[in-house]
């Protein structure tokens, strides 16, 4: 992956309504999407997630700010001069053309000569698997096919960016799964640079290269899927992506002093009070006033299978989550109300920006 | 199927027809009788005063394109008919088309608007519908003629000197038809249009179509059977108009409506109009043929 940009988004606003009204979808949004990357915009609907996209595909124009490709200012092109396509999150195949025809749709709107459409179909359709489907109506095909015909549309004008829109929510568990490896193998295969959206966390930290994090119109964090989940910035970033637990404290020197009295060492820059996180799998248990753990007593145990959620509570009343790995059969295991210590593993704890 | 099941079946499907038998009885008797009478009527010889005098002739469908000379009694081809026919033909494919051209923009706004809105656009379409054609030909009658409303708005607002003569043209035809068919051309386009997914504009544009790649390639193709079900609704009708252009073509200005009429009453040729009667029906059908050729086509196209 080289680390040239391929798209880029300046101070980008999208305000819907009017005057007062006025509702910022997008609420001045920087961001550079390096070429052959595969990243992901990842926040909770509403999040503003898919105006980013529809900006970047030219379906909408910015209120103010400007859309870049290879460093050329594209704001105010159409999406049909745009060399960006889209896979809908309805697919919106067309559904008087067949199978080959809408994926050859792109191609022949450039005016591409037929033998070269033809050509360059027959390998899209090798490339999603659906060589023996050419000639069927859409109608006639699976969810997931579809999603195939999609994709191989959208990919069979060699676009710049392939800009996806929540493309796997429509199918089953499965079948997503099935689709997440499918997307990362065309990407890898084509080199294009895809910009995925979504909401589904899980989604996001397997698939990409690096994740934009957004909430209410503005981009949170950007970062690899290991800088985001070990090292989110904020509140919002560490509680939307996996599970953890948030303690308030106060800056002493060399660490945080939690409202039990602990001290845990932690780097910070910031005086005064903080917000410290640390993932349940980080929490380590031990002996019950074993030297520099702290208190905790067992509230309540949740099986998992693989492992278990015990659920603790601290001298001050701050509820902590432990993920443990369940105990083998037979072997003694954690019970409730029993009296314990805990222990965070080095670097885990994070102080939040707020 | 075991043979309970059978008798079950047989007994259901003697039941439907024995329910049906009623409307099977007036669609015989109140469509299929008339039109019989009228072919027979079709190959009798015309009466002296009206009427038929029964003995089988074919001079009705020779008389729709060729008459005879009074006094050399040789057959010659009736020019005056053919004007007829080939102004009724052009006048309802004009309608047709003029009636699409305006009905398309129509339809797409109303499909366009916000479901409370578009009821009330729909209800402002069929408001038409409440008054007698009639009335509401001569309202336009009021309109174009000579000291109309047209002209003095024309003529009050110096756009023109002199006003416009377009009552008892062709034209005028051509206004009328337009005016009353709208709406059932505006209807099922709009019925089409409704059930069109908006984003496949969206894939369209997507895809470097520009907007008039996306209306042929993409709007039109899905909205064909509501195109062609329009225009049938147009041009059928069209055809067979009567009441506009005797009251917008003041009887100088004849379409197959009203040369059919000719026949029965001053014309006296009763097996002349029964045969053109016949002619038109034929055509109606052909088109209606095309119409379901088209829509079954239309309908397998979207599963």
């Amino acid at each position: 992956m080289t680390e040239a940009v391929t798209i880029e988004a300046r101070n980008a606003v999208k305000a819907f309504g009017q005057g007062d009204h006025a509702v910022r979808a997008l609420d001045d949004v920087s961001i550079q999407i390096r070429k052959g990357e595969f990243f992901t915009l990842l926040g909770p609907s509403g999040c503003g997630k898919t105006t980013l996209l529809r900006l970047i595909a030219g379906f909408e124009m910015p209120t103010s700010g400007a859309i870049l490709l290879d460093g050329a200012d594209i704001t105010e092109l159409p999406p049909n001069k745009r060399p960006v396509n889209t896979v809908f999150q309805s697919y919106a195949l067309f559904p008087h053309l067949s199978v080959a025809e809408n994926v050859g749709f792109g191609l022949t709107m450039q005016g591409r000569p037929k033998a070269e459409v033809d050509r360059r179909v027959a390998e899209m359709l090798a490339l999603v698997k659906l060589e023996t489907m050419a000639g069927r109506k859409t109608s006639q095909l699976s969810g997931g096919q579809q999603q195939r015909v999609a994709l191989a549309r959208a990919l069979a004008p060699q676009p710049k960016v392939l800009l996806l829109d929540e493309p796997l929510s429509a199918l089953d568990l499965k079948l997503r799964k099935e689709m997440q490896v499918e997307l990362k193998r065309l990407q890898t295969e084509t080199g294009i640079t895809f910009i995925f959206v979504t909401h589904d966390q899980e989604e996001a930290l397997t698939m990409s290269d690096r994740i934009g994090v957004m909430s209410a119109g503005k981009l949170q964090q950007v970062g690899s899927p290991k800088d985001i989940y070990t090292r989110p910035v904020n509140r919002f970033v560490a509680s939307f992506i996996g599970e953890t637990n948030f303690m308030n404290a106060t800056v002493v020197p060399g660490g945080v002093k939690l409202g039990t009295g602990d001290v845990i060492e932690v780097p910070t820059t910031r005086p005064g009070a903080v917000t410290v996180t640390v993932r349940p799998e980080q929490v380590r248990l031990v002996a019950a006033g074993e030297a520099g753990a702290i208190a905790a007593s067992v509230k309540f145990l949740v099986y998992f299978g693989t492992d278990t959620h015990c659920h603790l509570e601290l001298a001050d009343g701050t509820e902590v989550v432990a993920r443990l790995q369940s105990p083998a059969n037979g072997e003694a295991g954690i019970e409730s109300g029993q009296s314990v210590g805990l222990r965070f593993a080095p670097g885990a704890a994070q102080v939040l920006e707020d | 199927m075991s043979a309970a099941e059978e008798r079950i079946v047989r007994q259901s499907t003697r039941n439907a027809w024995l329910l049906s038998l009623p409307a099977l009885i007036v669609l015989i008797a109140a469509a299929s009788g008339p039109l019989l009478i009228v072919l027979v009527y079709s190959f009798l010889t015309p009466g002296q005063h009206g009427n038929v005098v029964w003995e089988f002739s074919t001079g009705g469908w020779v008389g729709i394109l060729w008459s005879q000379d009074i006094f050399t009694q040789e057959w010659v081809l009736a020019d005056a008919h053919l004007t007829i026919f080939w102004r009724s033909l052009w006048l309802s494919l004009l309608t047709t088309v003029f009636t699409f051209v305006v009905g398309f923009p129509t339809a797409w706004f109303i499909a366009t608007r916000p479901l409370k809105e578009r009821a009330l656009w729909l209800f402002l379409i069929t408001i038409p519908f409440w008054t007698n054609l009639l009335i509401r030909t001569y309202a336009i009658n009021e309109v174009l003629r000579k000291e109309g409303l047209m002209n003095t708005v024309l003529m009050g607002t110096g756009i023109t000197d002199t006003p416009i003569e377009v009552l008892y043209t062709q034209t005028a035809i051509f206004i009328g038809m337009t005016y009353v068919y709208l709406p059932l051309m505006v209807l099922p386009l709009f019925a089409a249009i409704d059930r069109f997914d908006m984003r496949l504009l969206e894939a369209g544009y997507d895809l470097y179509a520009s907007r008039m790649q996306v209306l042929r390639r993409v709007i039109l193709p899905i909205v064909k059977p509501g195109i062609i079900a329009g225009s049938i609704l147009v041009f059928v009708p069209s055809l067979g108009a009567y009441v506009t252009p005797r009251v917008l073509g003041g009887g100088k200005q004849m379409m197959i409506g009203n040369f059919i009429e000719l026949q029965f009453l001053q014309g006296k040729n009763w097996p002349l109009g029964a045969a053109l009667s016949m002619l038109l029906l034929v055509i109606v059908m052909a088109a209606l043929l095309v119409y379901v050729r088209y829509a079954n086509k239309g309908s397998s196209t979207h599963g």
